[in-house]
């Protein structure tokens, strides 16, 4: 791995209040990342990745497109595995505990996922959509599954909206709506991380704003990876930043640090748009 | 802006160009379909003419009469039609519906390609030797014609057919719901009968209602496997009637009130099958079909 300095320094100061977003002080590292490869065949997507999530806190990972921003993703919660001949190496510890040595079933409650296209699950129903993990983890009991829903529809900011047409079809809600469905469908298994892949890509401006504006409330109880390629979005919404080029991990530091003095020149170069 | 006017009287012809052939593409469309429905209709047509006269409520009620003596019907084949194809469906609905879900989930290797291979190949085999089979593993052992051995080489006929269609429709639903479901936790195998199975089930059951009309049509395998049988019976350890013997026994004999009954035995079996195919997509459709593949 090559040594930049942000990548060194990045969590020496681990305890620090985030400047960017108002903040909860960093106290855990709730994701770490040792050395993390991760191969489509003998292809190599992402190299000796390198990285601490702490705690509570929004982590934006940008970058260019082919970059490896979703296979990183992907590794965390252990998808990436699901492809045929793929591989991960190194090492991605959840609350100190390696990933790799745990059951992915587990894993995937944990870490929860919000991808770049909305997909509610076409036959079922609002309501089912939401309770589709809890059903298929073995929860019954029907009054905790009608609370769990309307407070995963809640958190999600959808509740208002829909409360009305929980028996209705998911897939009949607007792009934006079936988005924070989805979201809400995530929250419901109740996990410790969200790891979002361009969530807000598809919506419009007014969409995106209110999945912003939920990621503040969600960080309050969850730890949240979010990939984007909106350098706006980053800047608004996380308190450290990853700028990710040709599989690598080029610089890890506060947000605002990385979109005001980046310490490398890439990262400059990119963040200001002038390749990317 | 002024454009040039032989730019614009050439866009105009391309334009008209394109509705005709548009217009030309869509007529040769509906001519295919219609060409299509020919055979059907004059089907359905032929049966309903020979066969009206012997429509009646005697044909669903009464047992066949001895030769010379008029009347009489076919209730015992209705019945035995629908307890063969019934007992073929409970050996080739599991068994079909399991291969198609392990081939289109997890049938990427060269397993799952060997039975690819096999399912085809079963699937090409003539159903009369199909019927041999069944003569050979289950008649020859128990000494005698039996509804059971009826229903297996009915079985072994559907269960490719079956699982090919699963597979298939399986393979249309998205990657992305499988995904989906995956991250959220849901054990792989829940994601495949809960998610991916239940998303396509309508697929799924066209194709069985598939397997079962043509099940219901075969007379070959049933020929040395259940036999036929003149009389009420619903022993599956006996010999059983079934439309599509009778049809066959009636339709090359020389009494003409045996041959509009062949006629309308086939009127029924259709029937009865459109009947099934409404019923069962009646039963198992979605609330949100609409929004289904
Ligand atoms: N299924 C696959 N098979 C083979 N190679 C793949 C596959 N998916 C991705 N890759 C390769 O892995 C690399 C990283 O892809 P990845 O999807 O992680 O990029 P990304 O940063 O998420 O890009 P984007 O911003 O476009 O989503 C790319 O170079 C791509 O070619
Ligand atoms: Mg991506």
């Amino acid at each position: 791995m090559r040594d930049y300095p942000g990548t060194r320094q990045t969590f020496i100061e681990m305890d620090t209040i985030p400047e960017n977003g108002k903040g909860i002080p960093v106290d855990h590292n709730k994701i770490v990342a040792e050395k993390v490869s991760a191969f489509f065949g003998k292809v190599q997507a992402i190299r000796d990745i390198q990285i601490n999530i702490p705690e509570n806190s929004i982590v934006a990972i940008i970058g260019p497109s082919g970059c490896g921003k979703s296979t990183f993703l992907r590794s965390i919660n252990r998808m990436h595995e699901l492809i045929h001949g793929t591989r991960v190496t190194g090492k991605i510890l959840l609350d100190g505990e390696d990933v790799y040595s745990l059951d992915p079933v587990l894993i995937r409650k944990k870490i929860g996922m919000v991808f770049q296209k909305p997909n509610p699950f076409p036959t079922m129903s609002i309501f089912d959509n939401v309770a589709a993990g809890l059903r298929m983890g073995g929860t019954h009991d029907r009054k905790n599954i009608a609370e769990v829903v309307e407070r995963s529809l809640q958190q999600a900011a959808l509740w208002s909206e829909v409360k009305d047409s929980l028996s209705k079809s998911g897939v009949g809600l607007s792009g934006g709506q079936q988005q924070r469905l989805c979201i809400a469908r995530a929250l419901a298994v109740n996990p410790e991380v969200l790891l979002m892949d361009e969530p807000a890509s598809a919506l419009d401006p007014i969409a995106t704003a209110k999945i912003e504006e939920l990621l503040f409330e969600l960080k309050k109880r969850y730890t949240i990876v979010i990939v984007t390629h909106n350098m706006q979005q980053a800047a608004r919404v996380s308190d450290y930043t990853a700028f990710f080029y040709m599989g690598e991990l080029i610089e890890y530091d506060i947000t605002k640090k990385i979109f005001t003095a980046p310490s490398i020149k890439q990262t400059e170069d990119y963040v200001t748009g002038r390749f990317g | 802006m002024k454009e040039p006017k032989r730019l614009k009287r050439m866009d105009n012809y391309r334009f008209h160009f394109r509705k005709l052939t548009s217009l030309f593409m869509f007529t040769l469309c509906g001519v295919s379909v219609l060409i299509a429905l020919v055979p059907l209709i004059l089907i359905f047509y032929r049966t309903v003419a020979f066969g009206f006269s012997a429509i009646n409520w005697d044909f669903f009620t009464q047992m066949p009469k001895p030769v010379g003596e008029s009347g009489g019907g076919l209730a015992n084949a209705i019945v035995g039609t629908m307890i063969l194809v019934g007992l073929g469906s409970c050996m080739s609905l599991p068994v079909g519906i399991m291969a198609g879900i392990y081939l289109a989930e997890y049938g990427n290797n060269w397993f799952g390609q060997s039975v690819r291979f096999l399912t085809d190949v079963l699937n090409g085999v003539p159903s009369i030797v199909t019927g041999v089979v069944a003569y050979t593993v289950v008649v020859l052992p128990m000494k005698h014609f039996s509804a059971y051995a009826g229903g297996v080489a009915l079985g072994i006929l559907m269960i490719p057919t079956i699982t090919r269609t699963t597979e298939e429709i399986l393979k249309t639903v998205p990657h992305s719901l499988r995904e989906a479901a995956l991250a959220l936790g849901i054990p792989r195998w829940k994601t495949s009968l809960q998610i991916v199975l239940r998303t396509a089930m309508s697929g799924v059951v066209t194709g069985i209602l598939l397997a079962v009309a043509r099940a219901a049509g075969e007379t070959a395998p049933l020929l040395f496997t259940a036999l036929n049988n003149r009389f009420w019976n619903t022993s599956m350890n006996q010999p059983m009637a079934s439309l599509t013997v009778f049809i066959y026994n009636y339709a090359v004999s020389p009494f003409d009130d045996w041959i509009a009954q062949a006629w309308a035995g086939t009127f029924v079996l259709m029937t009865l099958i459109l009947l099934l195919s409404l019923t069962v997509r009646f039963a198992t459709r979605n609330k949100f079909a609409g929004n289904l593949l």
